[in-house]
């Protein structure tokens, strides 16, 4: 059975005993009259709860700090759930979510009377063919100038310099990037096709060579080759993802001695799932492993990093981590509630004198039930508010942090009001079993105990 | 004004039933001063939850004035608790987080008086038993005597038809004893009907007549008048 299916279970194994246990309480709540709309507007029966709550300081601190601190554990890790999801989410917001990125490496397979650790080296040919493969929507080659990966290169403007990564790419680099373009447009292809100078900036690529000005149209030097920036781009990912700039594919090739020779091949593949992705790869795979005559199983040849899948992983991830928040969280408020449930069976216990006076005074067993279920709800409210207070609270100051892994960490103002509506019915809840013992106390059996 | 008849009572206790109450037979009419003795054990405290409807009983009638006490739900024996009797006890037990004014007044927060309203009337009744000048202080900053004071105003201020009083002198010296059975004839001659459990012959002495109970029998009524309360003790 998957660990999934498993938590699922557990969960709704749990809905479904507090839905049972809810349903078999408040018939029977209606069932004796406990509940009356009008008990609940009566300012003499608040009076009541407040003065007993008033008296009893220790322990109203008692049940408080139990709920609180429920309330308070389940708030901030939902909180936390929700912040963790939030950065990875971010971190995952660097590339399209259906990219699948090949890789020319070495070979680790003898294959067609091949020795084994021989480079594979792409080219336009492979881009080309690569191209042609159903169910791929945008496709870019990348050209490693010098040879390299990514390659840093010093960028000159003026007397300004300073070191970036190049990427020589395709038209539809862009669409496997989450990049938003600022100012200008990106590479089109028609700079591919001509060969241009033209080069894409990141926004803090413009901000040191420019400081501000429009640096549309400009030309700036990239390893002693001068270009003219025609756009700038944004990326949520932040600046590692910003610090770059990208060129023609082919300006690149002709400027840096590069010949045909391509380093990489990224594509899309549409709304493809992680099964036709697989698909549409090995075929990918396959053609190359003709063309550069490698095994095709030697997973060392091209390196595959497929986002499909990966991204399915981490969907899979946030999952289990909401889930398991939930459970820990739900967990903790059902402590919590059970202990305000214990607490107050302590508390009829100790009023058993009090509620023996009550009763023999004319409290009927309903007015003695309302009593102490009024009293948990507004102890479990109270309390339950300052829990969410304390939660959202700590939540904000952990937002001021900066931190990569988690990002704006807190609960939704529907997520709040679910909590405090769940609180008020807990309380009842949590009341109704020591109220209904109270209700059965004999007075006379606990008057006459001296 | 009370009425029963043969009434039976058994305690099941594990696989055992006792037998608490045998057939008891008593009859008290209004305005009547009586009081009920008998060693523990012999069902006294039985007899007095079932005519304060705090316990049903197996066998036999009980007639409240016109009414039959008989396996009434919790909320109509609670609103005839309310309505028809007043309990004063031995240990007081007035609520101690509440003043004495707010002690008196709670047998009419239990009929639905108004908050003023009802500490209104009970600071007529605090200074019927004259404690008009304690009415905030709390129980724990009053003597026996106040208390028990504070408790008969409390069971007054419902305008019961009875009173039934437990043990009602077992905490306090003679001397206080004295003024709470002071307290209760005045009351009884207000017309209301009073029923002392009591092992105390002295007290015993003050009613209009004995109610003696042994191994959960009534032993037979004596007119006070014309019993010595010595012997009474002794019997």
């Amino acid at each position: 059975m998957s660990p999934f299916l498993l938590v699922g279970l557990v969960v709704l194994l749990g809905v479904a005993a507090v839905v049972i246990y809810l349903t078999i309480a408040l018939a029977r709540m209606i069932g004796i009259g406990v509940l009356q709309w009008r008990d609940l507007i009566s300012l003499d029966r608040w009076q009541e709860v407040f003065i007993t709550i008033g008296r009893n300081k220790l322990r109203t601190a008692l049940t408080t700090i139990s709920v609180a601190w429920g309330i308070f554990v389940l708030v901030f890790l939902l909180g936390l759930g929700q912040g963790l999801d939030n950065g990875l989410r971010k971190n995952f917001a660097r590339d399209a979510t259906n990219g699948v990125w090949v890789m020319a490496n070495k070979t680790s397979v003898a294959h067609g009377g091949y020795d084994v650790g021989r480079r594979v080296q792409f080219n336009n040919a492979d881009y080309d063919a690569t191209k042609k493969v159903k169910g791929i929507d945008h496709i870019t080659g990348t050209h490693f100038i010098g040879g390299r990966g990514w390659g840093s290169m010093v960028t000159k403007r003026g007397n300004k310099a300073n070191s970036f990564s190049v990427n020589a790419v395709h038209a539809d680099a862009f669409n496997l990037s989450a990049h938003e373009i600022v100012a200008g447009r990106f590479l089109s292809e028609s700079d591919i096709a001509n060969k241009r100078k033209s080069v894409v900036i990141g926004r803090p690529v413009s901000q040191f060579l420019f400081e501000g000005a429009n640096p549309i149209g400009e030309w700036i030097v990239v390893h002693n080759v001068p270009f003219q920036v025609v756009g700038v781009y944004s990326d949520p990912g932040g600046s590692d993802e910003e610090r770059q700039m990208y060129i023609p594919v082919s300006t690149a090739q002709l400027a840096f001695n590069g010949a045909d020779k391509l380093g990489s091949l990224s594509f899309t593949v549409g709304d493809a799932g992680p099964e036709e992705a697989k698909l549409i790869i090995d075929q990918v795979v396959a053609q190359l492993s003709d063309h550069h005559n490698f095994d095709p199983t030697d997973r060392q040849a091209v390196r595959v990093h497929n986002n499909v899948e990966q991204f399915e992983r981490f969907k899979k991830l946030f999952w289990m981590i909401s889930a398991f928040v939930l459970v820990i969280g739900l967990g903790t408020l059902a402590a919590g509630v059970v202990g305000v449930s214990n607490i107050m069976m302590i508390a009829v216990k100790e009023r058993t004198k009090e509620i023996g006076v009550r009763k023999a005074l004319g409290a009927t067993p309903r007015s003695i039930i309302f009593m102490i279920i009024q009293e948990s709800v507004f102890l479990t409210g109270v309390a339950g508010l300052l829990g969410l207070a304390g939660g959202v609270g700590l939540c904000g100051l952990l937002a001021k942090l900066d931190n990569d892994f988690i990002l704006n960490p807190g609960i939704d103002l529907s997520t709040g009001i679910a909590a405090t509506v769940f609180l008020v019915v807990a309380g009842a809840l949590a009341g109704y079993f020591p109220a209904r013992a109270a209700a059965r106390v004999n007075p006379v059996h606990t008057l006459r105990d001296q | 004004m009370l009425r029963l008849e043969k009434v039976n009572k058994y305690y099941r206790v594990g696989a055992h039933s006792l037998h608490v109450l045998r057939d008891v037979d008593v009859n008290v009419d209004d305005g009547e001063f009586v009081a009920i003795m008998g060693a523990s054990g012999s069902g006294k405290s039985t007899l007095l939850n079932i005519l304060g409807i705090l316990d049903d009983y197996d066998s036999g009638e009980y007639w409240l004035g016109d009414t039959l006490i008989r396996s009434l739900s919790e909320s109509r024996a609670a609103a005839y608790r309310n309505r028809f009797i007043g309990f004063v006890f031995q240990s007081f037990n007035l609520l101690p987080f509440k003043t004495a004014l707010e002690n008196v007044a709670l047998p009419l927060y239990y009929q639905g008086v108004s908050r003023r309203k009802r500490n209104q009337i009970a600071m007529q009744y605090l200074e019927r038993v004259g404690l008009r000048d304690w009415a905030e202080h709390l129980p724990s900053e009053m003597s026996g005597g106040q208390k028990q004071r504070v408790a008969i105003a409390r069971a007054l201020i419902g305008k019961p038809r009875l009173i039934l009083a437990d043990e009602p002198t077992g905490a306090l010296d003679s001397e206080t004893s004295q003024q709470i059975m002071d307290l209760m004839s005045e009351i009884h001659r207000t017309g209301i009907t009073v029923l002392v459990v009591t092992h105390d012959a002295e007290v015993a002495a003050r009613t209009q007549r004995t109610i003696r109970l042994r191994d959960g029998k009534v032993m037979g009524a004596h007119e006070a008048g014309h019993s010595n309360p010595h012997m009474a003790a002794v019997t």
